[in-house]
């Protein structure tokens, strides 16, 4: 049977048989300056010590601007920025005109998608046509969403007295810049807050012009400030004394330092951490989407998603079919020039996460794991790797329980739900968790019983402003989107 | 000296009077574990003084084997008492108040020999009783509060429940005896975790007392545990295990709140720090207890991934 699939397929092997003519999307409109500086309130200025560190395009290794260090010194300019506007005009006006600036930038960013979007692939390495359907659209429906919340708070949190904390501290990652940077300002700001962010080091570059659009959308001098660097940075703002609330997303690692440096400190904290999302195909589903699904859950992003669902379990009846399919699918995807609009997967985001990438795959094939890798060619120059398939892992397996953080998939089976619950549910880990079943009743007989605090049925990797995202377990707490994603950020 | 010993000896003697009537049988407190009344494994006990009549009574000195045992008591009964449904446990919630309207003499008297004026216990117990009616009426209803429906952009049906967080560990107010006991754990309860308490010391005879109503009012065992001991040497098991997921603690010491949120970073604990003289019945103190699990369902056949790939 799986013999005769793969035949079938065999002639259908686009990447091989048919060459697909370049498409790539032009970047001759867009501006990227040499150098960026810190923007504290409400201007660009240059860093205290007149540091500043490279970021280059990991598809192709050339560097595109310089961006400003920012140290202890700077970061206590940006809090204090922060401080003075919400104490001088953010608190002092109500929520229907906070409202209105944060229209204002969902509207300025999407005038401006498409720079926004070609930036991002630059500096990423994500597929353009992730950073123009996903990753900006996303960010401005976050802004437009919280918009309309700011002169609704009352109605969030029925029979208390909600207020705003104060000045948010938030850091965030490197997989989704842009959106990122969205899905932290904009419930901070309509809840009244004033924000100081720090993008991640390797992709500055979308935070920086989201803050140059904030300084055109006229909002306030000192409501938004956005300061670049590394850790250090990130712990000058996690730590800073007149910080009232910490964001933070990132690895369950740095998310733990955090908690614990903030001990005591009174600072309300949200953490989004990582994730080992398990992926569950039972016999009944769709196959074909089911695979689909798959290929979307892990591979998505270059699998630079903390809810990637980075572990299938494949109910046995069907696991050698599915198996089959997949590494089908494996010879159709295009992995190569991130501005290509064909391409399905880009460059990985840096030589140091391409490392840790590459230990995990040494560690599985170590372990005793079957790797599985198609034959494709890879751009010689930037940051790359094959999408990757293990089988023959056990829980135990390294890769199996600790989060990667690339497009490696493992595969597991399972003939029973309560055990393919049981497996599911072996992790630190609580994130995201993928059901395909044709029956709606064993959605939620399987989805009750997983720990994640997204579940996904027939279907995987979906995102709404409105629709609360966060984990559970050491995936972190507090959520991100929604209703629940504004009391984040009130009293 | 053995003179004077023995010449007060005979002073005892001479004044002692002989009751006749019934001989009362002191308790043997212990703890509450997985529905059931083990000594302490470590076999030490506190004394204490009844206030009211002097009388001598001793404590389970509760240790971190204990909280081991407790905590996997909790674990095991969360799968149960989480697919109760909402409105059985509104009705336990509700036995319980009325096995403690039932025995409220008692809880007087044991507050009583606690130190508090009878007044105030009186007071104390019926405002427990009252909390115990309020969350039974919120068992069947913060979802209705606390959920979502999410009307996203995609045909989905996507909506946001909380569920129980899992197994909390709660440091108990030292400011009450009954009332503020029962607040600091119910809540939990009722939004569907299981959970460990440590009793405040001077009111742990009271507590354990409670864990007698608790066991009449089919409340299933392991759902809530109860720890009698000393607080400091107790704080470290309740806060560090890995078995725990939630930790509420009352406190207005700064020193223990950093070591209990320092404590919580080693599993992503969540920490709720309560102040006894802000608490206040809210249904926010049951949804400080829960996960919110959002799920995407596709309305008009599934969809794999779109057209991301």
């Amino acid at each position: 049977m799986a013999k005769k699939e793969n035949k079938n397929i065999a002639d259908l092997k686009f990447g091989a048989t048919i060459e697909y003519a370049p498409a790539p999307e032009s970047n001759a409109h867009i501006e990227i300056k040499k150098k960026y500086e810190l923007f504290i309130g409400g201007e660009f200025v240059a860093p205290e010590k007149g540091k500043y560190f490279p970021t280059i395009n990991p598809a192709t290794e050339e560097k595109l601007a310089d961006i400003a260090k920012a140290d202890a010194t700077d970061v206590d300019k940006a809090v204090k920025s922060a401080r003075y506007a919400y104490d001088n005009y953010w608190s002092k006006i109500s929520g229907s005109q906070r409202g209105k600036y944060l229209f204002r930038i969902a509207r300025m960013l999407q005038e401006r998608a498409r720079e926004f979007a070609i930036i991002e692939t630059m500096d990423g390495g994500k597929p353009i046509k992730e950073a123009k359907g996903f990753d900006v659209p996303m960010a401005i429906n976050w802004f437009f969403y919280y918009a309309g919340w700011a002169d609704k708070i009352e109605y969030a949190v029925p029979g208390k007295n909600p207020e705003a904390l104060g000045v948010a501290g938030q850091v965030i990652p490197w997989n989704f810049p842009l959106m990122m940077a969205a899905w932290k300002i904009a419930p901070a700001l309509a809840a009244g807050n004033c924000v100081v962010l720090k993008p991640a080091e390797t992709t500055s570059l979308t935070a920086l012009k989201l803050a140059e659009l904030i300084q055109e959308a006229g909002v306030p001098p000192g409501v938004v400030n956005i300061v670049t660097g590394e850790g250090d940075t990130g712990a000058a703002i996690v730590n800073h004394a007149d910080v009232d609330k910490v964001a933070f997303t990132g690895s369950t690692r740095v998310g733990k330092m955090i908690q614990k440096s903030l001990a005591g400190s009174g600072k309300k904290l949200t953490l989004e951490l990582g994730g080992k999302g398990a992926n569950i195909i039972f016999e009944d589903a769709a196959i074909d989407q089911a695979v689909e699904g798959v290929i979307n859950a892990v591979y998505f992003n270059q699998g630079h998603v903390c809810c990637a669902g980075s572990r299938l379990f494949v109910q046995e009846g069907i696991a050698e079919t599915v198996l089959q399919k997949l590494k089908d699918r494996l010879k159709t995807i295009r992995i190569g020039n991130p501005l290509d609009k064909n391409t399905d997967i880009g460059a990985i985001n840096s030589k140091k996460q391409l490392d840790t990438v590459q230990d995990y795959i040494n560690i599985g094939i170590n372990e005793g794991g079957k790797l599985y890798q198609d034959k494709c060619s890879l751009p010689k120059k930037g940051f790359w790797c094959k999408p990757t398939i293990f089988t023959n892992v056990s829980q135990a397996s390294r890769v199996v329980q600790e989060e990667i953080f690339g497009p490696v998939l493992t595969v597991q089976t399972f003939r029973t739900i309560d055990e393919v619950v049981e497996l599911a549910n072996n992790t630190y880990y609580g994130l995201s968790a993928g059901v395909w079943t044709d029956k709606g009743s064993k959605v939620f007989q399987v989805g009750n019983q997983l720990k994640a605090g997204v579940v996904w049925a027939n279907s995987f990797n979906k995102f709404d402003a409105t629709s609360p995202f966060g984990g559970f377990k050491e995936s972190g707490f507090g959520r991100e989107g929604g209703l629940h994603g504004l009391t984040a950020y009130l009293k | 000296m053995k003179d004077k010993q023995s010449k007060g000896a005979a002073n005892l003697q001479a004044n002692y009077k002989i009751n006749t009537g019934h001989t009362a049988i002191p308790k043997t407190y212990k703890l509450y574990i997985g529905g059931a009344f083990p000594r302490t494994e470590s076999g030490r006990y506190l004394k204490m003084k009844n206030k009211k009549d002097n009388s001598i009574l001793n404590i389970s000195h509760g240790s971190k084997k204990d909280f081991k045992a407790a905590a996997a008591a909790a674990r095991s009964a969360l799968g149960g008492w989480a697919k109760r449904t909402p409105y059985n446990r509104a009705q336990i919630t509700y036995r319980i108040a009325e096995m403690l309207e039932g025995r409220k003499m008692q809880f007087v008297a044991e507050l009583e020999a606690a130190g508090v004026s009878k007044n105030e216990a009186q007071k104390d117990v019926e405002a427990a009783i009252d909390l115990l009616v309020y969350y039974t009426g919120w068992a069947d209803k913060f979802q209705q509060i606390y959920s979502t429906v999410n009307p996203v952009s995609e045909p989905y049906f996507n909506f946001s429940t909380g569920v129980p967080v899992g197994v909390v560990s709660v440091i108990a107010p030292k400011e009450s005896g009954l009332w503020g006991f029962l607040a600091a754990f119910i809540p939990a309860f009722v939004g569907g975790n299981t959970v460990i308490v440590l009793a405040e010391e001077k009111f742990s005879a009271c507590a354990i007392s409670f864990a007698e109503v608790l066991n009449s009012s089919d409340v299933p065992g392991g759902t809530i545990n109860i720890i009698t001991g000393k607080r400091k040497e107790l704080l470290a098991p309740f806060t560090t295990h890995m078995e725990v997921n939630s930790v509420i603690l009352y406190t207005e010491d700064k020193t223990e709140i950093i070591a209990v949120q320092e404590s919580a970073a080693v599993n992503v604990k969540r920490t709720s720090i309560r102040h006894f003289a802000d608490e206040k019945q809210s249904p926010y103190l049951i949804f400080e207890t829960l996960e919110t699990k959002t799920t995407w369902h596709p309305m008009g056949g599934s969809d794999g991934g779109g057209a991301k790939y």
